[in-house]
């Protein structure tokens, strides 16, 4: 836009409309960034640029996208999902216990935990007026501690992850195609075309971009932060399930770790924090990013401390250099 | 706001609406102190048997979090959100107690705790500098930099493990004045009132809150916004240092994962202790007593024969109903 102003005094540099085209589409930069994230990889492991090397990093990204998805949307209403990660172990390990009474049952039992706590959230956030924050925090909360009661009152029924999920998070269709890439596409699909075509993705836009505004204009704000928390609960249980699958296991620490890269991948990816301002696709950029800056570390051989000191960094690093590239242009 | 509509040219406040508008002003943290009153009252009748010892480990269990309150309530004054407070701690736990190992008396202790404290302000400080100068939303960029503090606290002590003089762990333990004041809340209220009552009536303090109700107007009246959300998170540090060295001192070691507990939780404390998250409003005092409340609710419930694991369901729902009622409380209000 500034770009564009000035136009009319002056021609634009050269460097300005690189900034400007940088700004207009982000994700250049942001494939730059994992181009040179494969390139590193590659140079460390020759055999890393291969199809089973990329189904595996797709596998893994998958649960983190699906998770970062829910996210996404939650920041775009100027809100945020600390539940998440809570969320989806709790749906994983719902669904692994009742595992032995019918496949079927076991995956809506466990996307039922999504759907509630989803409700919860958007009870308390939509009607209720709490801030986002605090509610999906409390929420994280009760959910881990009735999933702790319950899972200690449950030692002898152990826990089962169904062929069919293990099948969707971990096997491959073709070649290297992850089964797990056609749900995960499924839900880009419909999330980037609902986000920018159908009514509900207009009104988070505008909701986000300025609330008084919208509930002024006689919008009903608490039907669309339900809808918003609901959506983040099932993507929730939806990544929680798949990593279950993928892993083959159900743990009550399973998903935990995901839930600080879902807000760091939807950063990363573009989305403000202050709402209105994102998308999905760069969400699915931004878990790719640090799905391979994963896989980097370890190929690197990288102490658990050190890790977390350069992924910290790195994180950082990109927000930056994003904020800056934006500011400027 | 509507409190303080005192209009330039009206008549002077009288002394009744004087007294209401301090009363309406700590009304929240009259409110918060009444709930852990009766909470303590609820203990001593559940409790088999309620001796000075319930409260001795009733602030041996809420020191560590009650400074974690401190520290991010500091920062979120500014209008700021510190998601690095656990790994801070965890990583001052850890260097104190790894200098602690060999020590046997309480001064080296002390002078090893007043370095803790000057890493935790150095800390703070590159944790400001780091949100101010890369634009980046704070809670970004302390979201990042608790992976970082988290890593470093891993190097310097992979496993739980170091250790500190008895000594220095009475500081927290033992009661040394009255068997039903413990040592620990007596530093509480010695930092409190030695590092904030000053701070918040100073130039500095004031700035952190006219920067945290509206930085624009706050920055046009000539504070220097920037150098204040700096100092904020310098405040922010300083309080997690005394948290990391709470820890050493209840634990008696260090543990790189320590903190893990208290980055959300001292935001949950926060907000029930007042503070909103919009910054500008409440003080320090309303989160260090949620900090105790959040504590002491577990306890009582575990007394009163509930499962000690609804411990985290009992606090999750203690944040959001309280914020809740909070919320409809003061919209009625206006």
């Amino acid at each position: 836009m500034s770009v564009a102003a000035r136009a009319e005094d002056a021609p634009p540099r050269t460097s300005d409309r690189f900034k400007a085209f940088i700004v207009d589409q982000p994700l250049v930069l942001l494939g730059a960034i994992l181009v040179l994230l494969v390139i590193a990889c590659t140079i460390k492991k020759p055999s890393y640029f291969s199809g089973d090397q990329a189904g595996a990093v797709l596998r893994y990204a998958a649960p983190l996208a699906i998770m970062a998805a829910g996210q996404t949307i939650a920041l775009l209403t100027r809100g945020i999902d600390l539940s998440m990660g809570a969320t989806a172990t709790a749906a994983a390990y719902v669904m692994a216990s009742n595992a032995s009474d019918g496949t079927v049952r076991a995956i809506a039992l466990g996307l039922g935990v999504g759907l509630a706590v989803g409700l919860a959230n958007g009870i308390g956030v939509g009607i209720f007026l709490v801030q986002p924050l605090i509610m999906t925090l409390g929420m994280a909360g009760i959910v881990t501690g009735l999933l702790t009661v319950r899972a200690s009152g449950n030692r002898l029924g152990g826990t089962n992850v169904p062929s069919i999920v293990r099948d969707v998070g971990g096997e491959s269709l073709v070649g290297f195609v992850p089964n797990s890439l056609i749900l995960w596409t499924a839900v880009s699909v419909v999330l980037i075309l609902a986000l920018r075509g159908s009514g509900f993705g207009r009104m988070l836009y505008a909701y986000g971009n300025n609330p008084t505004a919208m509930r002024m204009a006689g919008m009903r704000a608490w039907q669309l932060l339900l809808a918003t928390y609901v959506l983040s609960g099932l993507l929730a249980a939806v990544s929680g399930i798949l990593l279950a699958g993928l892993i083959n296991a159900a743990d009550l620490g399973l998903a935990d770790s995901l839930l600080l890269p879902s807000v760091a991948a939807a950063v990363i990816g573009g989305t403000s924090i202050f709402g209105g301002i994102g998308t999905y696709s760069g969400t699915i950029m931004g878990a790719l990013i640090l799905t391979v800056l994963d896989s980097l570390l370890t190929l690197l051989n990288v102490d658990d401390a050190y890790r977390q000191i350069i992924y910290g960094l790195i994180i950082l690093a990109l927000v930056t250099l994003y904020a800056q590239v934006q500011r400027r242009a | 706001m509507s409190a303080a509509g005192h209009v330039a040219g009206a008549p002077a406040p009288s002394r009744a609406f004087k007294l209401r508008r301090a009363v309406s002003r700590q009304a929240w943290t009259l409110g918060v102190v009444a709930i852990l009153v009766v909470l303590l009252i609820i203990e001593a009748n559940v409790a088999p048997l309620f001796t000075s010892f319930d409260v001795q480990s009733l602030v041996i269990s809420g020191m560590p979090l009650a400074f974690a309150a401190m520290a991010q309530s500091v920062v979120v004054l500014s209008r700021g959100i510190d998601l690095s407070v656990g790994s801070v701690m965890a990583l001052t736990n850890v260097i104190a107690a790894q200098l602690m190992q060999d020590q046997k008396t309480l001064g080296s202790a002390l002078l090893i705790s007043a370095l803790v404290l000057v890493i935790g302000v150095a800390i703070g400080t590159l944790n400001g500098l780091a949100v101010v100068f890369s634009r980046v939303p704070d809670i970004v960029v302390t979201l990042a930099l608790s992976f970082v503090w988290a890593g470093v606290a891993l190097i310097v002590l992979p496993t739980p493990g170091g250790g500190s003089p008895t000594s220095f762990q009475e500081l927290s333990t033992a009661s040394d004045l009255w068997e039903w004041i413990p040592n620990g809340l007596l530093i509480l209220a010695g930092v409190y009132l030695v590092v904030w009552v000053p701070l918040r009536s100073r130039r500095i303090g004031l700035a952190m809150y006219a920067v945290g109700s509206d930085a624009t107007a706050a920055g046009l009246s000539g504070v220097q916004v920037g150098r204040t959300r700096i100092l904020a998170y310098t405040f922010g540090g300083l309080f997690a240092a005394f948290g990391g060295l709470a820890l050493t001192s209840t634990t008696g070691i260090g543990s790189p994962l320590s903190g893990e507990f208290y980055t959300l939780t001292s935001v949950a404390a926060v907000v029930i202790g007042g503070v909103s998250l919009a910054g500008g409003k409440g003080g320090l005092l309303g989160p260090i007593i949620a900090a105790f409340i959040l504590s002491a609710a577990v306890t009582v419930l575990v007394f009163a024969g509930v499962d000690a694991n609804y411990g985290q369901v009992i606090q999750g729902a203690l944040i959001v109903l309280m914020v809740m009622f909070g919320g409809l409380l003061l919209r009625r209000r206006g």
